[in-house]
């Protein structure tokens, strides 16, 4: 029978089915961050449960807030480190050699098509770019995945997204998960994973597809999802080349992970992207899009690059071609957040991190922090951020601040100006 | 078993998010009971005081779809129940809210949309509701009157509500 991707990862994983729909899966992959972690610990450790059900697939970074800012910040990270310590968790990334999770830990190879994945994060969905089932759970399912290495869901039935045209210069697959959530609305796909598909993701690199899926959250989706190709085995091949002889023969590993042809989509969009413009949100709902040039011209208090969204080295190379040469604007903070430390490098190599600091922005270490309004960024009440982060929720990046999301390009544009900015028209 | 009814909070708006149950400057917290006082803080919404009576009083809230959405921050729950609100009726809720309610044993309840419009009818005046988890019905009343509504709790999640959470069930089971 034709399978999609989710229903093959689902039954190579079903642990338990305790009633009709539940189905327990067995975990690849359990990640933490030190804001949803701690409770856990504490929590497992009030029950002498103080254990772990595999240390080798328990993937540990301190990001939210790093270096700590204050004494409470300090404990969260200290309880996960004396943790990560007990339970013998070699990848462990502290101060350092820590990064936003869901740019470090693929980065590291930790994630392969056909894993199962989770973590106290929503935007765990990140990860289905490779072709996994990633999903965002609460401290409660993190507990006993860690302790059991399992986890519940409501099986989630596939929306099938196929894009097709031509993405136009200077827009990005951040332009298309905006269109694509303006389309579905912020819970358009609850209890469905959203599979990305058709010529434009088949073109795009993992790091796009990783944006793309990032934000399925947003529409409410369980997880984004990509098929694995040759573009997942080129980026996992440093990892994986002990054990296939050729990455055609890792292609064709992967391949078993991909939907199949004739399979049961619960519904199937088609985008095309041929006349997109680059995208901004409009209010406090990530559906609240609208094109930039009905935006133009709202002035701004601070740009931020980063996050677990855009804040990775082709977002970087993206924003320093618009800087290239200039300074922003003097009413603007610019704020860069190179999200891990090999990013960082290679924008160091690249010369791009001169590029931001000449253009007038500070550059900070890889951290979450601005993106949800905890350190390095917070907004005073009544300012405006342009960022390239995932969520404008009323406050998000501090407490009666308002954020438009948009690319890097808009972003950089937009940087550049004091007011959003069409970046076609630089 | 959680207690579960009592007065209510209606809350008249779609698509409420974690960050406006309990906003991410106070996720520093390591202790759920911290919590309590910044619930809803950041909420906007109109004839609603974050440090009014009737979110102190309130043991269920009423609202609109999508209740829940954006982070996976179990600390939503965590401080719903910190001020004693241990049920959430709405016609949905966002998938990992819903879950963590659940896995907490606390009760998050999906009606549809006509139910829940029956039930924003009694936001006049001081209402109370009721469960009857055997018989799935709760009842509301407020100034004299009443009405019963039917919905189901069945499968993984009365599971869970019976069990206080999904932790000592995954613990004995696996």
């Amino acid at each position: 029978m034709a399978l999609t991707l989710v229903e093959k990862i689902f039954n190579s994983h079903l642990r338990d089915e305790p009633f009709p729909g539940t189905k327990v899966l067995d975990l690849d992959v359990v990640m933490c961050h030190e804001i949803t972690t701690p409770i856990a610990i504490n929590d497992l450790m009030a029950r002498g449960l103080d254990r772990v059900f595999d240390a080798s697939k328990i993937k540990v970074v301190i990001d939210h807030v790093t270096p700590a800012k204050d004494s409470k910040t300090a404990q969260q990270a200290k309880i996960l480190r004396d943790w990560a310590r007990r339970q013998r968790i070699h990848d462990f990334f502290d101060v350092g050699r820590n990064g936003v999770c869901h740019a470090l830990f693929p980065e590291k190879g930790f994630i392969r098509p056909g894993f199962t994945v989770i973590m106290g994060d929503s935007h765990t969905c990140t990860h289905g770019a490779f072709g996994a089932f990633a999903a965002g759970v609460g401290t409660t399912d993190l507990e006993v995945g860690l302790l059991k290495g399992v986890c519940a869901f409501r099986e989630p039935r596939t929306l099938r997204i196929h894009v097709s045209g031509t993405l136009p210069e200077h827009t990005y697959a951040k332009d298309v998960i905006l269109k694509v959530i303006q389309t579905l609305t912020v819970n358009g796909a609850t209890d469905r994973v959203i599979e990305f598909g058709g010529p434009v993701v088949e073109a795009m690199s993992m790091e796009s597809r990783m944006t793309l899926c990032n934000m399925a959250v947003e529409a409410g989706g369980t997880s984004g999802v990509c098929m694995p190709d040759m573009t997942t085995v080129k980026y996992l091949w440093p990892f994986v080349e002990k054990e296939y002889e050729s990455p055609e023969a890792a292609l064709q590993d992967f391949s078993q992970w991909r939907s199949d042809e004739g399979c049961r989509y619960e519904q199937e969009l088609q985008i095309d992207v041929t006349d997109l413009e680059p995208m901004v949100t409009d209010d406090f709902k990530p559906d609240q899009v609208r094109p930039v040039s009905e935006m133009e011209g709202r002035p701004v208090d601070q740009v931020y690059i980063g996050s677990c969204t855009n804040g990775r080295l082709e977002d970087l190379r993206v924003a320093a071609k618009f800087l290239e040469g200039q300074t922003i604007a003097p009413s603007v903070r610019g704020i860069l957040s190179p999200a891990t430390p090999k990013i960082f490098r290679d924008a160091e190599d690249e010369g791009l991190i001169r590029i931001f600091l000449d253009s007038g922005f500070c550059v900070t270490n890889p951290t979450c922090g601005a993106c949800l309004g905890m350190s390095n960024g917070v907004l005073a009440p009544g300012e405006v951020c342009a960022a390239t982060t995932n969520r404008n929720f009323n406050g998000r990046m501090g407490k009666g601040g308002m954020v438009h999301l948009m690319s890097p390009a808009t972003a950089a544009a937009t940087a550049l100006r004091g007011v959003i900015t069409d970046p076609r028209k630089l | 078993m959680k207690s579960f009814g009592g007065p209510v909070l209606f809350l008249d708006r779609t698509d409420i998010n974690t960050d406006e149950i309990i906003p991410a400057r106070y996720l520093t917290e390591i202790s759920r009971e911290a919590l309590g006082p910044h619930l809803l803080e950041d909420l906007k919404l109109e004839g609603f005081d974050p440090k009014g009576d009737a979110i102190r009083n309130a043991r269920v809230i009423v609202a609109r779809r999508n209740f829940g959405c954006g982070s996976s921050r179990e600390h939503a729950p965590w401080a719903l129940e910190a001020n004693g609100i241990t049920a959430v009726i709405a016609p949905s809720f966002a998938r990992i809210f819903r879950q963590n309610m659940f896995n907490g044993g606390l009760l998050a309840l999906e009606l549809p949309e006509t139910a829940v419009d029956l039930l924003f009818q009694f936001r006049k005046e001081q209402a109370e509701i009721s469960f009857d988890l055997e018989g799935q019905r709760l009842t509301i009343a407020a100034g004299g009157h009443q009405e019963e509504i039917a919905f189901s709790l069945a499968g993984f999640d009365r599971t869970l509500v019976e069990a206080e959470g999904w932790l000592g069930f995954a613990a004995a089971r696996y």
